[in-house]
């Protein structure tokens, strides 16, 4: 549509990033990784892997196995802990420019208020975000995702203490993710990211033997995508001013603006960089294309452009 | 590093195995034995990650310059899609990956070890290792004939090969440790190279550690992105000065390692050995030592 001006930054409720395509936590490294296999400005930010207090060996080998569309996983928040963190790597993920999100994770409640503080006022860092898929230690190891009262007093007490907006990455199968998302909000989150990878498990029948070194990992790709976008949607139905990251199987521009119109103000990407690194360009590129096709000025004004409710079927 | 579109020059059966050849003479200028090349599965398939593969060939000059060529075993979807793969298709590789074999640089007898497909990356170290005036024997493995990757290549290139199969269809009947200590007596081997399945890699770890020899392994661990970002494929690796271990990318930080300094028996996942012992790990000094 001639006249319009297309713009491609977002707005997450006062979160400003260049783009709309972030990528996700664990897919990224530091910057050098990609260095010559494509051009990082083409993310509006990039999610750190999560971190612990204490460095973290994670889970015993095999750490992957492919399922259709979809790869299990299960590293085990491998990381050099917050301190190295900071001293190694945030320096150079600072020279990539890139709005860096702090995933912050934990295994006990006190873990991740003692992460989460040092990570305060450090430059590079925008926000943080909370990853809910460890275990409490403190309450006889079950997941923090399977009790709503462990996820919103972690995501509580991260939010009071945080100069940064944070968004709480929630599974889409807790206990009432509507409420769960409600809850997190109350008690502080700035936003939510949806969702984080799906329960899974892979079995070789031929060994009698799980997969996986841990046994049970998460599914994250395109096979996780609908699950993801049915999360988004329903959130975003009950919350609508809270900003939204959504996330699962995002690979093509069209993958993305799905998510925009579900709900979603940015859209992460992980698995889909893991096989193509020029995925963000190619995803924005899309999103750019999808926005002049409609005479959609920017990717925020997809939002809640979802036509539900049987009339019309043509746009 | 470089991603390309790579035009698929041939694709062969050799034994059990599959080669296929491409044109990528980005990757293959810059190609050293040890490293791996990957390649993405079509978008429109299921089979969402990349394979990767030891390169096996890389040449720089002559008709072939220009070329890489790799090796795989076609059991699983992505490899049987592309052993089906045909002449002048195009395919997205990235590479060269990894770090590669180092050289020796006063020891001169090596003896190259390998088994299955492994041996595909060993002729490519073979080759550079004799052009570097390095006595080169080999000791090769596999369960049978068809898994003994091209033995007739493997006496050209070297002094003497020694090839042991499970089943006695060519070669010795027996295994890579059974063979290796009348080996390394009869060629006088001063270094050890090896790349193959994991049990393989320890037992030549175990020899080298008691016999004090210096050896540097090629390791196959399952990888998700082979470029460093997702920590799947680690090797756990003792620190230098013994006081732990660390969990390696094999993709950045190897595939190539020191065999004396892979804590072997959480790699193998064995249950009662995965953390650091309270008095630490036995230092190990410097390859080439």
């Amino acid at each position: 549509m001639a006249g319009v001006k297309h713009s491609l930054a977002v707005d997450l409720g006062g979160l400003h990033l260049p783009l709309p395509v972030v990528a996700a936590a664990g897919c990224f490294g530091t910057g050098r990784e990609l260095a010559g296999l494509t051009d990082l400005r083409t993310l509006g930010g990039v999610v750190t892997r999560s971190l612990t207090y204490q460095p973290s060996k994670g889970a015993l080998t095999p750490r992957v196995a492919e399922s259709p569309s979809g790869i299990v996983t299960a590293v085990g928040a491998q990381n050099p802990g917050v301190r190295d963190f900071l001293a190694e790597d945030l320096p150079k993920l600072r020279r990539t420019g890139l709005p860096v999100i702090a995933s912050v994770a934990g295994s006990s409640l006190e873990e991740y208020v003692r992460v989460a503080s040092a990570l305060q006022s450090e430059p590079g860092i925008v926000a943080l975000e909370v990853y809910l898929g460890t275990r409490d230690e403190q309450h006889g190891g079950i997941p923090f995702a399977s009790r709503r009262e462990l996820m919103v007093d972690v995501v509580g007490a991260v939010s009071r203490l945080s100069s940064f907006p944070v968004f709480a990455k929630l599974s889409a199968v807790v206990p009432d993710l509507e409420e769960t998302a409600r809850a997190c909000v109350h008690a502080g989150a700035h936003g939510l990211t949806l969702i984080d990878a799906v329960p899974a498990m892979a079995v070789d029948a031929s060994r009698l033997r799980p997969r996986l070194g841990a046994t049970l990992g998460g599914l994250s790709g395109p096979a996780i995508r609908p699950i993801a976008l049915a999360a988004v949607f329903r959130v975003a139905q009950v919350l609508p001013g809270v900003p939204i990251m959504g996330v699962g199987g995002v690979s093509t521009g069209e993958d993305a603006v799905e998510f925009l119109l579900a709900g979603a103000s940015a859209v992460q990407v992980g698995t889909a960089l893991l096989v193509n690194p020029a995925a963000p360009e190619e995803i924005t590129r899309g999103i750019l294309a999808y926005l002049k096709d409609k005479g959609v000025a920017s990717p925020g004004d997809l939002r809640g452009r979802l036509r539900t409710g049987g009339e019309g079927p043509e746009a | 590093m470089k991603r390309v579109r790579a035009e698929i020059l041939n694709v062969r059966k050799l034994g059990a195995y599959h080669s296929l050849t491409l044109v990528a003479p980005e990757i293959a200028e810059r190609a050293r034995p040890g490293q791996f090349v990957s390649v993405a599965m079509p978008v429109e398939r299921s089979t969402v990650l990349r394979r990767h593969f030891s390169i096996h060939q890389a040449s720089r000059r002559g008709g072939w310059a220009g070329t890489l060529e790799f090796v795989f075993d076609p059991k699983g979807q992505g490899t049987a899609w592309l052993a089906d793969t045909k002449a002048h298709q195009f395919v997205d590789a990235i590479g060269p990956l990894g770090k590669s074999f180092a050289y020796p640089q006063r020891l001169s007898n090596c003896l190259l070890v390998s088994e299955g497909h492994g041996t595909a990356p060993i002729y490519f170290l073979a080759q550079e290792l004799r052009a570097r005036g390095k006595r080169v024997d080999m000791l090769i493995g596999g369960d049978s004939e068809s898994r003994v990757f091209k033995p007739i290549e493997g006496k050209r290139l070297s002094q003497t090969v020694t090839i042991v199969t499970a089943d006695g269809s060519i070669g010795e009947q027996g295994s890579i440790a059974d063979a290796l200590s009348s080996v390394v007596e009869a060629t006088g081997a001063q270094v050890l190279y090896a790349a193959g399945p994991r049990r393989m890699l320890r037992s030549v770890a175990e020899f080298c550690t008691e016999r004090q020899i210096p050896a540097q392994v090629a390791v196959e661990e399952q990888m998700a992105c082979g470029l460093g970002l997702c920590y799947t494929c680690v090797v756990p690796v003792i620190r230098k000065d013994g006081s732990g271990f660390d969990n390696l990318r094999a993709c950045t930080e190897g595939p190539v390692f020191n065999p004396a300094r892979i804590f072997w028996e959480r790699w193998m996942s064995e249950p009662r050995a995965v953390a650091t012992p309270p008095e630490g790990f036995p230092v190990v000094r410097a390859w080439p030592g």
